[in-house]
This record gives C-alpha cells, structure tokens and sequence, in this order.
C-alpha cells in the first residue's frame, strides 16, 4: 500500500477509535439534534409552518443533516490544536508523510465520525415521525460527505491561524454558531435584508446545506420555495471553497508551525 | 567518513524575539556516537534538536543529517530518525500497543489494520521483542496511556521511536520526571540498543552524571558553543582529572554566564 495513503488511513482511524470511546461525544450528539429539531423545529412548524407551504420539521431535519456533517469535520480538525497542546502532534509532524498527508487523513476520519454522529440525526427523525423520504435520504447521504470535506477544510484553514486550545474554544462558536442562522439550517433565507444576504452568501455552510437540501428536494413541488442554489452551482463552489481553505490553511499551518 | 550529523554557523531568532537563541553553532557527530548537547535552561538545546528534526526552520547556516539537508530533505531526514520528546507525544486516550501501531503505519513499515488482531505477524513479532527487552508485558500494550506510569510512558515512546530502527536517536531531556530506577532501566536499555545496532544518539540532559559515558559533549549557552570535547577532555581542561562532569559544567557555566 501506498506510504502516505496507509498514513491518511491510520490518521483517519485513530479518530474513529476515539469517538468510539469518547461517551460524552456520542451523547452530546443526541443532545444538538434533540434541541433543533425536537424543540426548535417542532415549535416552528407548529406556529409558522402554515404559511410557508413546506413542512418546516422536515426542512429543519435535511438542515441539521448537514450542519452536522459540515460542524463535525469543522470541529474535529480543530482538535489538532488539541494534539499540539498535549504534544502529541508532534508524532505526526516529525513522521515522513507530507503535511497534505495529515490534514487528509484528519479529514477523513472527521468525516466518517460526521457520519457515525449524524446517525443520532436519523435515528431521531425515526422516533419523531418526521415525513421523511427515506430513499431519498439514504441516496443523498453519499453526497453529505462533500459536505464534510468542505467542513474539514473550513477547520483547517480556521485552525492553522489558532494558537491554542483557549483560543480555539474562543474563536470556533464564534465562526460556527452564526452560520447556523445565516445558512438557514432551521430558518429560510430566501429572503434576507442585503447585510445579512451578503453574509449567509459568505458563509461556506450555506452551500453544504443548500446543496444536500437542493439533492433531496429535487423535483418535488417545494423545490423552488426551499432552495437557493442549483446543487451544480452549489458543488461547483463547494469545490472552489475546498481547494481554497485546504491549500490555504495547510500553507499557513505549515509555516506558523515552522516559523516560529 | 562524513559525519552523520553536521551543523555549521547555525543560526535561530524567533520572531518578535531581540536575540537569537542560537548563534552562530557549529559542531559534527559521527555515525554511532553518543553525543550530548549541554546547557542551562533557555541555553537553545530544544531549538537546536527541533531544527535538527525538522521541525523548525532555522534562521541560517547548514544543517544535515545523514547527509540530508535538514531544509530541503525534510521528509528523507524523518525517515532516518528518532526522537523522544522533552514532554510525551502520546495519545493518553488510545492503548499503548494503539500507539505503536499508529507510528509503525506512519512511517509506511505495516499496512493500517483498524484492529491488533488483524495486523500482520511480522508487526506483532516486532512489537513483541521490543517490549519484552524494556520490560512491557501484554498486559501494558493493552492499557491506555492515561493509566499508564510516567515510567512506564517513557519506555513506550522508546519502543515506538525504535520501531522504523531509526539510524540517530534523539533524546529531548528523556529521563526528566523519572524514579531512579526507571531512569536506570531506561539507560541500560539505551546502552543496549546502541551496542546492538550501532545507532548514534544525540541526547539532551539536565542530569550531568547521565552525560559522562558520551563520546563527546557540547556545551552551550546563552545560544553559544562554550565548550566541547570528550568528557574526560572537559574535566580535564576545567576542573582537574578527578572531577565530575558536573562540577566543570558549574564552572564553565558561570565562567560564560
């Protein structure tokens, strides 16, 4: 096998390893769902839902898919300040594997833990009843992993900048939390006053959840009140943003971690 | 023979930092040496070893190890060394034996397997025989590294470090926090491993007495070289024949301060 491809995979499976042992993780993955869909959701489609002609828990639910997928990439790279922080990167960082080598393998085990969590997400939507079209669901969920490398990459570029783990737990809902809102994971932003339609445009979780939300509405009758972008025009920029942030955030890792 | 390690007129200045922490250094190891880099705390021991490793830039002069340039060669130079750090690099939430394996699969020697059951004999053997020789049993592999002893950290990064056979072996300060007794394991160990293979080993230490079997010793301080020499040459020049490397560290330390 490939030397730096065996790397990406070990890299990769110590984070799935971790998760599996990490109680509090799995749990608190419960936790996000259960409060946006489960109360946040069920109360706006309960009151608001009428108006808008589309089922808000449903829109809610293909929402928080994937936020989920894009935050858990996102917030899973920023643990590689944890890494430096308890030294451990420097495992890594002195291995003979390319620094791409390690912010591809941390990628890819973020997203498959994405995946493991978002499982929570499904299991919910089960529980609660929420009308969904579960083929439909099952096939676009291969597309939710673009949604997770463009998290990935949107961690790295974040990350590379962060100087340790304070600031990080400073710096990182401050980046994640207004994009829940701008990208509309539970609120509709077809229609926004400019500021914030100029903001919703800039932020790079708007495409991952417009994108899973255009695959799975496509050519139902709501389609055109739900969704912003054609999922082509959407992946197109889903892919430029990803090139951006990796090329970007590994350079200006790679040079804070050796400028020094 | 070229020397396995060299470094000529090295320079390092951190950013935002007035002085350089290492100035204008110069000095050679030959292959299958024991050498020891000296000096008091903030002296540029650490910065010296991280450039040497890789894993910081220096500000100018030559560096190469195994006639690779520390610079251009970085990923060649990883390949041929070891290191343990001044603090562990340990996943505290995986097994030790989790540790060993990720290493081993960094460094391309066995196919990533997600479980110890489904890699390969020739892994499980050479972990076997590495930890059985430090003194790790079965039951160690599989414990986390956060129940583990400082003691008992310290010999796994050894091992870990030794899986690739690296030809130089960096020691960061290796045995600080350490019980006599596993500091005298640990260097019976290392005394073993480099009979054996023949691997050079660059060590950094606050413990002086750690220091008098090295083949040679630099001393720095305030980022400069002031003295080097076998240590017997050091005693010999500063302190007398029947003195401790210690007691002609103290004096050429204050002699330099």
């Amino acid at each position: 096998m490939n030397h730096e491809l065996n790397a990406i995979l070990a890299i990769a499976g110590r984070d799935v390893t971790k998760l599996l042992r990490d109680r509090t993780r799995i749990i608190f993955s419960f936790m996000f769902p259960l409060i946006f869909i489960g109360i946040l959701g069920q109360s706006l489609q309960a009151n608001v839902a009428s108006s808008l002609g589309f089922n808000l828990l449903l829109f809610t639910f293909i929402g928080v898919t994937a936020q989920t997928l894009f935050q858990s990439s996102a917030s899973g790279i920023i643990s590689l300040v944890t890494d430096r922080d308890s030294d451990f990167a420097q495992e890594m960082f002195v291995a003979p594997i390319s620094r791409y080598t390690i912010i591809t393998g941390k990628i890819l085990g973020e997203s498959t833990v994405s995946f493991i969590l978002v499982l929570s997400i499904l299991i919910l939507g089960l529980i609660m009843g929420i009308p969904i079209d579960w083929t439909r669901l099952i096939l676009i969920l291969p597309a939710g992993f673009l949604a997770c490398l463009l998290g990935g990459a949107f961690g790295v570029l974040i990350m590379s900048n962060l100087s340790g783990v304070q600031s990080a737990n400073q710096v990182f809902p401050f980046v994640i939390f207004p994009q829940f809102f701008l990208a509309g994971v539970f609120n509709p932003i077809t229609h926004l006053p400019p500021l914030l339609f100029v903001l919703s445009r800039i932020a790079p979780m708007t495409y991952a959840v417009d994108f899973l939300r255009g695959l799975y509405y496509f050519g139902r009758p709501e389609y055109s009140l739900i969704v912003l972008h054609s999922p082509l025009v959407n992946l197109t920029i889903m892919s430029i943003l990803f090139l951006l942030y990796l090329t970007a955030g590994t350079y200006l890792l790679n040079r804070n971690e050796k400028n020094r | 023979m070229s020397p396995i390690i060299s470094v000529k007129n090295l320079k390092k200045r951190y950013r935002n930092s007035p002085a350089p922490s290492v100035d204008d250094i110069s000095f050679s190891v030959k292959k299958g040496e024991f050498f020891s880099l000296l000096g008091p705390n903030g002296a540029g021991k650490t910065t010296t070893i991280s450039i040497l490793t890789t894993t910081l830039s220096k500000t100018s002069g030559d560096c190469f190890v195994a006639d690779l340039d520390v610079t251009t060669q970085s990923a060649s130079v990883r390949a041929k060394i070891g290191i343990i750090f001044q603090n562990p690099s340990l996943d505290k939430n995986l097994t030790a034996e989790e540790n060993i394996r990720f290493h081993a699969c960094l460094y391309g020697l066995f196919p990533y397997r997600p479980l110890y059951t489904q890699m390969s004999n020739d892994y499980k053997n050479q972990v076997k025989s590495l930890t059985e020789v430090i003194g790790l049993t079965a039951t160690d592999l599989n414990k986390q590294v956060k129940d583990m002893s400082g003691g008992m950290k310290r010999k796994l990064e050894i091992v870990r470090s030794l899986m690739h056979k690296p030809e130089i072996l960096f020691l960061d300060e290796p045995t600080s926090g350490l019980d006599p007794l596993s500091r005298k394991n640990l260097w019976d160990y290392l005394t073993h491993i480099r009979k054996n293979n023949g691997t050079t080993i660059f060590l950094t230490t606050h413990y002086l007495e750690e220091a008098e079997g090295c083949d040679n010793v630099c001393i720095i301080n305030h980022g400069k070289i002031v003295a080097y020499g076998s240590p017997s040459a050091i005693k010999k020049q500063y302190t007398g024949h029947h003195t401790t490397l210690e007691q002609a560290y103290l004096k050429i330390i204050q002699e330099t301060n």
